[in-house]
């Protein structure tokens, strides 16, 4: 297919403040998220992800007015994913300029709200985000998890992904909780699983640490995929994962 | 200074279209006046969603009167997206086994891409006309797309004495229309706007065309 397998770095944000820090050289400030999606449009970044962390609702004003200053820099695509409850949510991010806005916990609570969203503002907006982890007592041997992995939602995965996607998610970010923060490469057996079940792009995201971990998952089913730490620490670069995706008969941009 | 409206009938994201629009140098202006948008050096049609619902938005604030008077007195005009979608005869998005109508200013039918996956989400290549003003200097770039119905074919046949529009194509499972260059008629069913820098550099060239 000759549509370009898309590199995505995640960044996370808490009340503006990009968080975890990053590495870069010659940056005046390693905690702006705006500086920071200048830089990675520059490096060649195909789409950019932020997952915004900030607990408290009061603070949501400082996400809308950092994704409005992105995106008046920013000429790639922008996911804006975290803490999105309702339709208004999304409304408010899409007009701040984000282009796709994740739901994960608020989704598997009220499953409507995927459909609604994907009603009023179109399947390509509507990113479902997926923490998922390895259970004996889900019956595809996957679970669904809530709040970045720390609970079980007591949904099997594979039946999660594949209803949300007809209710209108137009893509799936599939974040693997048990290769997350491993770098042992992304989880392969449930990138494969989830292809099987969904024909919405998918989004690889846990596990990358290496320059030879992308192109499995692409192989496995990915359409795109997504790293963060590696590309914050300067481990690799996206131009690298990039050459490698092409050495190894990827398209890319 | 060129002068832009990019009218704001309700559809999504405009921000990112003024934004990209006014790197070129233009003054862009955001907004669903009658009388601006007709009066405006040129006119952007932004389009976000479903194909009906942008029809009826256009609709509603009279972009359709906009767009035609436009196109009459030879001004430019550019569609975006579903902004594209809607300047032909009809689409069978949501529409069960019948079509909803759109603007007409082309024949032919929006219908959904034959593709593996979809939405066709990331960047393409495309093959525009040797003669493409919109993608000169531009080569070997690609494309941010994201959609699941497109232009499937292209019917508005050659007219003798006229210049034939330009159209370029990108293959998602099969063949499409990417992009329409047709007088003062311009669409592309990409975003440029979402393109890096080869969509800033295609603005540009539509910008530098407007007299």
């Amino acid at each position: 297919m000759p549509v370009a397998v898309r590199v995505i770095p995640c960044l996370d944000v808490d009340s503006g403040r990009v968080v975890k820090g990053v590495n870069f050289e010659n940056l005046r400030d390693a905690g702006d998220p705006v500086e920071l999606a200048r830089i990675y449009g520059a490096a060649g970044a195909d789409e950019l992800v932020f997952l915004d962390v900030t607990a408290s609702s009061s603070d949501r004003e400082t996400t809308y007015e950092m994704v409005r200053r992105t995106a008046d820099q920013l000429f790639i695509p922008l996911t804006v994913g975290g803490g999105v409850r309702t339709t208004d949510d999304i409304d408010k991010l899409l007009r701040a300029g984000a282009d796709k806005v994740g739901i994960n916990t608020a989704g598997i609570a009220n499953p409507q709200l995927i459909s609604d969203a994907s009603r009023r503002f179109g399947d390509q907006c509507v990113v479902l985000s997926v923490d998922v982890r390895r259970s004996k007592e889900s019956p595809s041997g996957f679970e669904a998890t809530t709040h970045g992995g720390r609970r079980s939602s007591g949904l099997d995965a594979l039946e999660w992904i594949t209803e949300a996607a007809e209710r209108g998610a137009g893509e799936l970010l599939l974040n693997s909780m048990d290769a997350d923060g491993m770098q042992n490469g992304y989880d392969i057996e449930l990138i494969t699983a989830v292809r099987a079940v969904v024909d919405i792009p998918i989004i690889a995201s846990g596990g990358a640490g290496q320059l030879s971990h992308f192109a499995p998952a692409v192989v496995a089913g990915a359409d795109a995929v997504l790293a963060a730490s590696v590309f914050h620490f300067n481990q690799l670069a996206v131009s690298d994962v990039k050459l490698q995706l092409a050495a190894e008969g990827f398209q890319v941009r | 200074m060129t002068n832009v409206v990019v009218l704001d009938y309700g559809s999504g994201n405009v921000r990112s279209v003024q934004r990209a629009l006014e790197t070129t140098g233009a003054s862009v202006e955001v907004t669903v006046d009658f009388e601006t948008a007709l009066n405006a050096d040129a006119l952007v049609v932004p389009g976000v969603g479903a194909f009906a619902a942008c029809v009826e938005g256009i609709r509603k604030v009279r972009g359709d009167q906009i767009i035609g008077r436009r196109l009459a007195g030879g001004r430019p005009v550019l569609g975006i997206c579903v902004g594209m979608q809607v300047l032909f005869e009809r689409s069978t998005e949501h529409a069960g086994d019948g079509y909803f109508a759109g603007l007409n200013e082309w024949p032919g039918t929006i219908d959904t891409l034959h593709a593996p996956i979809l939405p066709h989400m990331g960047w393409n290549t495309v093959i525009a006309p040797l003669t493409s003003e919109m993608f000169a200097g531009i080569s070997d770039e690609r494309f941010y797309f994201v959609h699941s119905f497109a232009a499937r074919t292209w019917e508005l046949d050659p007219i003798e004495k006229m210049t034939a529009p330009k159209v370029t194509w990108a293959n998602h499972g099969e063949d499409f229309v990417a992009a329409v260059e047709n007088g003062p008629l311009w669409a592309t069913q990409f975003h440029p706007e979402k393109s890096g820098e080869a969509g800033l550099t295609l603005l540009a060239n539509w910008i530098s065309t407007v007299k």
